[in-house]
């Protein structure tokens, strides 16, 4: 749906040029919730920005259901880019115009006739829950329901692609979570593929198939977020998955627990896969293994755990336990002391 | 009452015709500077470096034409361009010859109060609007001016008066207004009744014209 091919991007800054993306591919299949993370300053936006040309790359092709952006007359692009729809982080409504306005406006100015514009307005306040507020400016409305009225805005040119840059990032948890519900809505109930920028690893975690991890203008790891989150690679990633799970450890403590076992991080999908296979352990092999610290929380379709224990025993019979831990499909990954934090990476 | 009387009898008729003459020249010159002056400060917004269009060249030369033109005081400029009035209207006297200077003066102040109440307005809400497919022409309209337009009242508020002030001096080349009535009886003859009189006139005008604008864009501001 979305192919990036080698884009890149530099800016003209104060202190010489700014390399914003340097040779970025990305490709999101339809139907897909694609999340790409990273850091402030790491081209995120810069990143979704060139996916309607909103920022143009000096190299590399954008290419939208099999049509090359960046080959467009300025007409067709204007008709390309009805066709992904957008949302930010300030959520950008008229504030001089009320609710419906602010959705009726755009419709009416790409050319649709009055009883459409009426029909499209009302079916997408209902959609995203707000049409009792229709008749409210954007100064009467909580952040949750501005941004409500920038999804109906974007949803209401019927799109097949929605980009968020930082959707949830002004918003408090609650209304994160609730506006992440109606993203997965839309994205299952009318088929719209989403390509999403965060920060946040609560947003992948909660709705993202996918995802990509940003750093200085490049992709540094990407895959299926179930994936990333049992065996992230790249350090970056593991402090983003631990952000998630931070199993704060004193290095002291981990030293002396390494003299007389093994500490290891285990993740495992689904609600009870852990502590059983644990119990197992126990049973079949010369080890007790004590839980440090443990965490389950919600995919967006399975839950995912992760448990911090402490194999006590041989080396030789944790090894064949780690073994058959991994039998029962959960993952083991050794703990290391590392200098500069105490997580486990 | 029976002064009050006797005053109008005296002098009404030559009040009415200057506040006549006043509204006309203020009335005139705005509706052409407007004309003039908005453009101009989309333009000045649209081409300013790292803008939609950003044009370091057209942004330059319109920035320069219009300090200089500001910084010529109204008395001067309206000498100063007679022959500029003369070969636009064909006469450089009366209401008509006083309308080009008025507009010369005011349409480069308009234009700089647009820019600076175009500024004001969201980048973000624009890049929606690209994001959406709308064209420029339209996104100048319905987000650039319409999300401006509490500022672009106030900034109009503050021109006319601008524009009342000047029409004062209108009278040395027979414009006629509110102000040469003051000057011509008031200064000249000394007749000070006349002159309070149309200082007041003048007060109530531009108080009342500054409180309209406030109140319109205190009720088009919506936040
Ligand atoms: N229009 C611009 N002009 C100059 N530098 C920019 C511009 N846009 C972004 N940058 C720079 O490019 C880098 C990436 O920015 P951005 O894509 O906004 O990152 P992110 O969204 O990940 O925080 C930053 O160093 C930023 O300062
Ligand atoms: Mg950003």
């Amino acid at each position: 749906m979305i192919e990036l091919t080698g884009i890149t991007k530099t800016f003209t800054g104060k202190q010489g040029p700014i390399h914003a993306l340097k040779d970025v591919s990305l490709s999101v299949k339809q139907g897909e919730i694609y999340g790409v993370i990273g850091y402030s300053g790491a081209g995120k936006s810069t990143l979704i920005r060139c996916v309607n040309l909103l920022e143009a790359p000096d190299q590399g092709s954008v290419k939208v259901k099999d049509v090359e952006l960046t080959a467009l007359s300025p007409r067709k692009l204007r008709e390309a880019r009805s066709n992904i729809g957008m949302i930010f982080q300030g959520f950008n409504l008229l504030k001089t115009a009320t609710v419906y306005d602010n959705i009726a406006l755009p419709l009416k100015l790409t050319g649709l006739n009055k009883t459409v514009v009426k029909e499209r307005v009302e079916k997408y306040l209902n959609i995203v829950g707000l049409n009792e507020k229709k008749n409210a400016y954007p100064s009467e409305l909580s952040g949750g329901q501005k941004q409500r009225v920038a999804i109906a805005r974007a949803l209401s040119h019927e799109p097949e692609v929605l980009l968020s840059d930082e959707a949830t990032s002004a918003l408090d948890p609650d209304t994160t979570e609730a506006i992440l519900d109606l993203l997965l809505k839309i994205n299952k109930e009318l088929g719209i593929t989403i390509l999403l920028i965060t920060h946040e690893m609560n947003v992948i975690q909660r709705i993202c198939d996918k995802v990509a991890v940003m750093e200085n203008g490049e992709v540094i790891e990407e895959g299926k977020t179930k994936d990333i989150f049992t065996s992230p690679q790249h350090s970056t990633t593991k402090r983003f998955v631990n952000s998630l799970f931070s199993h704060d450890i004193p290095d002291e403590m981990l030293t002396n627990l390494n003299k007389t076992g093994h500490v290891a991080t285990l993740s495992f999908f689904g609600e009870s896969s852990g502590e059983p296979a644990l119990a197992l352990v126990s049973k079949k092999f010369d080890i007790f293994p004590n839980i440090l610290s443990g965490s389950i929380t919600r995919l967006k379709d399975e839950s995912f755990g992760q448990l911090l224990v402490h194999l006590k025993g041989e080396s030789s019979e944790i090894k064949n336990a780690v073994q058959f831990l991994k039998e029962q499909d959960v993952h083991v990954e050794g703990v290391k002391i590392s200098g500069d934090n105490q997580r486990v990476s | 009452m029976e002064t009050i009387n006797e005053f109008l009898d005296l002098w009404g008729a030559d009040l009415w015709t200057s506040t006549i003459q006043t509204f006309q020249m203020v009335g005139i010159s705005l509706a052409i500077s407007i004309l003039i002056g908005l453009p101009l400060g989309v333009l000045l917004v649209l081409t300013r470096p790292g803008k939609a269009l950003g044009n370091k060249y057209v942004y330059n030369v319109l920035n320069v034409i219009i300090n200089v033109i500001r910084s010529v005081p109204f008395i001067i400029l309206l000498f100063f361009i007679l022959p500029f009035t003369k070969f636009i209207v064909g006469t450089s006297i009366g209401v008509k010859g006083v309308i080009v200077p008025l507009v010369v003066y005011t349409a480069p102040y308009i234009a700089r109060l647009m820019e600076s109440a175009l500024l004001e307005v969201d980048r973000g809400v624009i890049e929606a609007y690209e994001a959406m497919g709308i064209k420029t022409r339209h996104i100048i309209w319905y987000v650039l001016i319409r999300e401006s337009r509490s500022s672009i009242v106030l900034g109009l508020t503050i021109a006319t008066i601008g524009l009342i002030g000047a029409t004062a001096m209108a009278g040395l080349v027979g414009g006629g207004g509110l102000g040469d009535l003051a000057y011509r009886y008031g200064h000249l003859r000394y007749e000070v009744d006349v002159m309070y009189i149309t200082v007041i006139l003048l007060i109530i005008l531009v108080q009342g014209l500054q409180s309209l604008g406030n109140y319109l864009a205190a009720k088009l501001k919506k936040d």
